[in-house]
């Protein structure tokens, strides 16, 4: 990335927020301070919320624990998941910004091949603010970077793009492999740095991982729910593959662009392999029918908004998935109050989101508050 | 890239010499292509003797061999120009073709190794392909590498590799217009990857740097769309990505695999932007018909080999394409001959 010769605003400065689901501390934040101390983050923090975290001075934020999350949702909170980073997506949903980076606190900053920091941020914006090309393959990778441009053969009709929804980014060190691969490569770290950015065809679905993750609230945000995981549910580390699959094929039906490849940040922690493989086994099975549910869904024209598609997928899992598991039953359900409790917080009619609009205000001081 | 042993002796190198002068292209080669044999096939068009550096196992096609091979197809087919390399297909009976244009080197890698195109592009063809599902770490198979958290284990043995597409440094494939209007532009960009192209996705392959296993889809690679002023620079044509989208739509039909990135070589200043633009525009213009025909064309589920598909492809370019441009016309009836052709010769 160039850097200009005078100072310019972080972009989007105030048009976006990073949401950071935590349950341990937030101390990786010192490392990216440098990118992320422009912007307002959320905070959300999963388990015990008696616990306090800290959050390092300087940073202008609202943090949110579970008493927060049912305060604000009431019997609607039943939708957000207790026990597992999937709890993000409360940070999603009372976000007032047009864009979201959500980024897990076990990531650190990388280096590019010539040592240097990368901005992982920065490349989002610039993934999100740039079109993309889901309808025809550039062989280029994302013809609209500095020094690439669109192959022989690209009909310029094609070459507009579309905007882009996803900006979906990468990880060196440790590689977001499922338990089965971690058991079997425990040593394998990912040292590859792929100097790509490319567009995920239109048709084709991918797992997406929410730990280094950027979107366009505005344009798919309803369709980025995490899911039912973690405590009182079959299934864990399932929550980021749902909401990709989910927000895919909307994507797909509505002609928007999901991206993948860089930013690349460091993942410093391997999460522990037995406890993984007892989260995930159930989804090891789903997903086998899960899969091609995903691949066949179709919409019918009325659904023309991010929320009809949505609330009409959910009835299609329902009907679909239900013979898999139960389960899907009560996700379906989720999914319907998911999209209410998103319709209650951000509707134009209403002002304001919290029933204590002091949540809003990043002062230390009201976290004691909502501790009680 | 995962070391695979390479069984020399399952590989042909074909190059359509477009210019008399191989030696450097060759010498610059010589260390890779001097380990397999070549199939040498000359521009029927070209004048003059080929000049080819010793020390080489090869053989050359001319235009009277090519003339005594295809006989009364001759009419229907053309050979001259690129086209030529796809005679040299017909007669390879090996199962891995390499093809790389003569105006292209060897590239080097970000720490400066030499790449071994021919390495690479038969290991992307003789590893899995996963076009059923998109892995966000790119090639599986890759050392270093593996499918990632929520990729579906049945899908995770992947199918044959069909084609293996392959990139450029320095001149990269852009089309007159767009290179005319950046004259500077130059790929200096190494992307340390090689990828699957999911099923269904149609895309443009270049012709310039390619791999493709010829008993899995060998008459897919064919010469049929020749624009009315095509010539002798990649700016004057579009054959090989009306063949590309053949492969592609072959490749979904039968459930194989088409890999892209992975290995560049370097290609070299040759020719005038602006000048081909002013001679040759059409193939711009008719890839906006071209890209949609290919990516609604549905082939019928008895087409289950490479000839049968193309075959109804050829159908379906004569009811909704010929209408439109006789290029197209002309472009059905090639790819009926071709198979034809095909057929006659690879049961000789």
């Amino acid at each position: 990335m160039t850097t200009p010769v005078t100072p310019v605003a972080p972009p989007l400065k105030d048009e976006l927020d990073i949401v950071i689901p935590t349950i341990r501390n937030l101390d990786f934040l010192e490392m990216w301070r440098p990118f992320f101390q422009p912007y307002h983050l959320i905070i959300v923090q999963d388990g015990d919320p008696s616990k306090i975290i800290k959050v390092p001075d300087g940073f202008d934020y609202e943090l949110y624990n579970r008493n927060d999350i049912n305060r604000i949702l009431g019997p609607k909170a039943s939708c957000i998941s207790f026990k597992d980073s999937a709890c993000r997506c409360f940070g999603f949903m009372v976000s007032k910004k047009k864009y979201i980076f959500t980024i897990d606190d076990d990531c650190f900053v990388a280096k590019d091949p010539t040592g240097k920091d990368i901005n992982a941020l920065q490349q989002h914006i610039h993934n999100l603010l740039s079109p993309s090309t889901p309808f025809f393959f550039n062989t280029l990778y994302d013809p609209y970077r500095e020094g690439a441009d669109f192959v022989r053969g690209y009909p310029f009709s094609m070459r507009e793009g579309v905007p882009t929804a996803i900006s979906h980014g990468l990880w060196l060190n440790i590689p977001d492999y499922d338990a089965p691969t971690q058991l079997v490569k425990p040593r394998e770290r990912n040292t590859r740095y792929v100097d790509a950015v490319l567009t995920i065809p239109k048709g084709t679905i991918f797992p997406m991982c929410g730990m280094n993750l950027g979107f366009d609230r505005e344009l798919i945000g309803p369709a980025m729910y995490f899911g039912l995981m973690g405590d009182g549910q079959p299934i864990g580390r399932y929550d980021d593959m749902w909401a990709g699959w989910c927000a895919k094929v909307i994507c797909d039906h509505l002609s928007l662009g999901v991206k993948t490849g860089l930013p690349y940040i460091w993942h410093s922690k391997a999460s522990n392999p037995f406890v993984n493989l007892k989260k995930e086994y159930k989804g090891i099975y789903w997903q086998e029918d899960i899969i091609p549910f995903f691949q066949s869904v179709t919409f019918s024209k009325e659904s023309t908004t991010v929320q009809k598609c949505y609330i009409e997928l959910s009835k299609m899992v329902k009907e679909k998935l239900s013979k898999v598991d139960p389960y899907f039953q009560k996700l379906a359900d989720s999914m319907v109050t998911w999209i209410e409790a998103w319709e209650e917080l951000n509707s134009p009619a209403k002002s304001a989101p919290a029933a204590n609009a002091d949540a809003k205000r990043s002062r230390p001081l009201f976290i004691f508050f909502h501790s009680v | 890239m995962s070391q695979i042993s390479i069984n020399h002796d399952e590989v042909d190198i074909v190059i359509g010499a477009l210019q008399l002068d191989l030696k450097s292209f060759m010498e610059e080669w010589r260390p890779v292509f001097s380990q397999f044999h070549l199939i040498i096939v000359k521009d029927p068009d070209l004048k003059g003797e080929l000049e080819i550096p010793a020390g080489f196992n090869f053989n050359l096609y001319t235009k009277s061999d090519i003339d005594g091979v295809v006989g009364s197809s001759s009419n229907a087919i053309s050979f001259s120009g690129y086209s030529c390399r796809y005679f040299g297909y017909l007669m390879s009976r090996k199962k891995y073709i390499i093809c790389i244009d003569d105006d292209c080197i060897p590239a080097r890698d970000s720490a400066g190794n030499f790449v071994d195109a021919v390495a690479q592009h038969i290991t992307n063809l003789s590893t899995p392909a996963t076009p059923f599902f998109f892995n966000t770490l790119y090639d599986p198979f890759c050392k270093g590498a593996d499918f990632v958290r929520g990729y579906p284990f049945s899908l995770r043995s992947g199918v044959d590799c069909g084609l293996s597409c392959g990139l450029w440094l320095n001149l990269a494939d852009l089309d007159a217009p767009t290179q005319a209007l950046k004259p500077e532009l130059r790929n200096t960009r190494y992307v340390d990857a090689v990828l699957t192209v999911p099923a269904r996705t149609m895309m443009p392959v270049s012709g310039i740097n390619i791999g493709f296993n010829r008993e899995l889809v060998g008459p897919a690679l064919l010469p049929a769309f020749r624009l009315a002023k095509e010539g002798n620079l990649r700016w004057e044509t579009v054959e090989d990505i009306w063949t590309g989208m053949c492969v592609k739509v072959v490749c979904d039909q039968l459930r194989l695999g088409v890999k892209s990135g992975l290995p560049y070589v370097w290609r070299k200043e040759r020719g005038d932007a602006i000048e081909s633009l002013k001679k040759e525009w059409e193939g711009v213009k008719l890839m906006e018909d071209v890209v949609p025909f290919f990516q609604s064309l549905r082939l019928s589920t008895s087409a289950a080999t490479a000839e049968d598909c193309l075959s109804e492809i050829a159908a379906g370019v004569k009811e909704q394409l010929a209408p439109t441009n006789p290029v197209f016309a002309r472009a059905a009836e090639t790819m009926v001959e071709w198979v034809k052709l095909w057929k006659r010769v690879q049961t000789q």
